[in-house]
């Protein structure tokens, strides 16, 4: 196939919103959605602040069916305050994830996929954004001892703020090469560390550190594919039936710490010395 | 900032009488095994170094390193302590945020800090009792590494100490407002607000703590914190739940159980 | 920001109901419930200030007009917008009753 007629016949889950990337992703594209936009439980807090809310509140609870195992999936949708996380969104994710666990503890064996689309904490909601955030850690420690939890991180927004560590807390991650996975906005560090540092409208600088072929390329992720649906939905599949990894990438501290005692931070970072150190666990 | 001045490093050393820090952590992660309540507990607190090899995390944030150090801190007792007693782990609070830097993000700091955060989830979930004692700062993403976790949080109640998302400048930027048009919108949005007295209505701490001085604690006020963390640790012995539910059913989170009920019925 | 609210004469009831869109930089949500048969209402929330009489225009057009019309079905429309042009708001406005034939639940 030519390469103009492979672009073609690719199905692009980027493109999709969440309930899109929902569809794409369940078996048969079945899901039934929990509280939907009907139910119009939106953030108690932008209204007053002149912003206008969306009914769900930037995230799609929903649940159905993978390789014919219950599976919950929660979407951010990243076109809403930049998929920013409020009291109500935060909630959504926290709640189902808890859930899951219970499911779980009474043998049913219910698995999680977060759709990371997201900058962090809804500044509008800060501290709830924030306190909703950690409830969501605590829920994904807690499901990792029964079911893998997989992330997606597909771009167009990426995934930063305290919804990073989340990934971070994950068992696998699943990227594209239009994602990007870090702490911090670019232009926050700009702000802070000034534009040496880190010059936030400089894009290819931006990716070949924090993007998804780095991240595939230096270990801080499971799965590099391409945009498209089938391939994403079979690299969550594989992942799914790889199940439980037998340490999680957050538990890996001896192993983070030992490798980065080879790299002496007097010298700047360059993408290379991230791959010498992580991939081939060189000394700089 | 200098280690006198730093508001952890202060309490740190109060609360367990100038004790020695457990070997092998760096100058930025100080780890004290001493006790509370007659019982093990490990105090764990990140403090500014001067000399750090990071140069974007030398003022006390929460850099590449700290986040790895503290979950080594947190998963080290979690394994000495698998078959005894598990000891209590006081995070001691004063945090300005993550460290932003370009080796940070090349390096995956939202993984170092993953690893913090999610020491101190497993510690709780294990069975420690974890409690959180914010005496300074706790913001953002350092905060989520080292003390949001906890079974409880306590924090004194001082102008220095402050539990945010985001500095006011920074979020002013981002937000596209003025420092000025934040501070009104905080007034009558709870959850924006920078004092800890708007914090405590969301209804996350188990306990605001007046103290007579945060910077130079007085015996008395070491003695005050004390018995606050035991009842703290008292009230998470009586609570046969080792999640976060404690945190709900502030008046400014009806939304927070509503949406946890709404799930439950429709699931 | 903005509220508005417009009223059109209308036929039965819908039969079903749909979501379409996000509240996106440009774009809108548009969610259509049923109504009680002879009243549609149309609810907006905008971002964007001093665009009542465009907004009126382009919901006569629909439902006063061809494309839904006075003998269509009555529905409750609410719109959040983030400032979409009246072209995307035509979209998202046939995009939602298009939904309404294919699937009755919610769609994107």
């Amino acid at each position: 196939m030519t390469s103009a007629a492979a672009l073609l016949a690719r199905d692009s889950f980027v493109e999709l919103d969440a309930r899109g990337r929902i569809r794409a992703l369940f078996d048969g594209g079945r899901f039934r959605e929990l509280i939907d936009p009907f139910e119009r439980v939106t953030s108690p807090w932008l209204l007053r602040q002149g912003v206008v809310t969306q009914s769900d509140d930037g995230v799609v609870v929903a649940k159905g069916e993978i390789e014919g195992q219950p599976a919950v999936i929660l979407a951010i949708e990243g076109a809403f305050q930049g998929g920013s996380l409020g009291e109500v969104g935060g909630a959504k994710i926290a709640g189902a994830l808890e859930l899951a666990v219970q499911d779980n503890e009474r043998g049913i064996p219910t698995r999680a996929l977060i759709l990371f689309e997201t900058g962090g904490v809804r500044l509008q909601e800060a501290n709830l954004g924030l306190a909703a955030i950690a409830e969501i850690h605590s829920a994904i420690v807690d499901l990792r001892r029964h079911q893998p939890v997989i992330g997606i991180v597909a771009g167009t927004v990426g995934c930063f703020g305290g919804m990073s560590i989340a990934a971070g807390l994950c068992s696998y991650l699943v990227v594209t090469r239009e994602a990007r996975l870090g702490l911090n906005g670019p232009q926050v560090i700009e702000q802070e560390a000034g534009i040496a540092e880190y010059d936030s409208r400089d894009r290819p600088f931006i990716w070949s550190f924090t993007g998804g072929e780095q991240r595939a390329r230096t270990g801080l992720v499971d799965a590099f594919v391409g945009d498209d649906c089938q391939a994403l939905r079979d690299a969550v599949i594989a992942l799914l039936v790889r199940g439980r990894p037998e340490v999680e990438r957050s538990d890996a501290y001896d192993h983070y710490l030992d490798r980065l005692s080879r790299y002496d931070p007097v010298r700047q970072v360059t993408p290379e010395i991230v791959r010498q150190v992580y991939e081939r666990g060189e000394g700089t | 900032m200098t280690e006198s001045s730093s508001r952890g490093a202060t309490w740190l050393a109060a609360l367990t009488e100038n004790a020695a820090p457990v070997a092998g952590y760096p100058a930025s992660v100080r780890v004290v095994d001493a006790e509370l309540a007659d019982q093990p507990c490990r105090y764990i607190a990140v403090l500014p170094d001067e000399s750090n090899p990071y140069p974007r995390a030398r003022s006390g944030e929460v850099g590449l390193i700290e986040g790895w150090a503290l979950a080594k801190a947190v998963h080290e007792a979690i394994d000495a302590d698998r078959a005894t007693q598990k000891r209590t782990i006081v995070a001691v609070v004063d945090v300005s945020s993550q460290a932003y830097g370009r080796r940070e993000e090349a390096f995956g700091i939202h993984a170092a800090l993953a690893g913090a955060a999610g020491a101190y989830a497993k510690a709780r979930q294990a069975g420690h009792a974890v409690i959180a004692l914010i005496v300074g700062k706790a913001m953002s993403g350092a905060f989520l590494a080292h003390g949001y976790q906890a079974n409880r949080i306590i924090a004194l109640n001082d102008p220095g100490v402050m539990v945010h998302a985001m500095g006011k400048a920074a979020a002013a930027r981002v937000t596209m407002r003025s420092v000025d048009d934040l501070e009104r919108l905080a007034a009558d949005v709870a959850p924006m607000a920078y004092d800890i007295a708007s914090y405590a209505t969301l209804g996350l701490l188990w306990r605001l703590l007046d103290v007579g001085s945060a910077d130079q604690p007085s015996q008395a006020d070491v003695i005050s914190v004390r018995r606050t963390l035991t009842s703290a640790l008292d009230d998470i012995r009586s609570d046969p739940t080792v999640d976060l539910r404690s945190r709900l059913g502030g008046p400014n989170r009806h939304a927070s159980s509503l949406v946890r009920e709404k799930l439950l019925a429709q699931w | 920001m903005e509220k508005h609210q417009f009223q059109y004469t209308a036929g039965a009831p819908a039969a079903g109901r749909a979501v379409v869109g996000v509240v996106g930089s440009g774009d809108l949500e548009v969610l259509l419930e049923p109504a009680p048969a002879g009243l549609t209402t149309v609810r907006i929330t905008t971002s964007v200030d001093g665009y009542g009489k465009v907004w009126q225009a382009q919901l006569d057009r629909v439902f006063k007009g061809t494309t839904v019309g006075p003998g269509g079905p009555a529905v409750a429309l609410e719109i959040n917008d983030f400032g979409a042009t009246p072209g995307v708001v035509g979209m998202r406005i046939a995009q939602v009753f298009g939904a309404l034939g294919a699937d009755a639940g919610a769609v994107s």
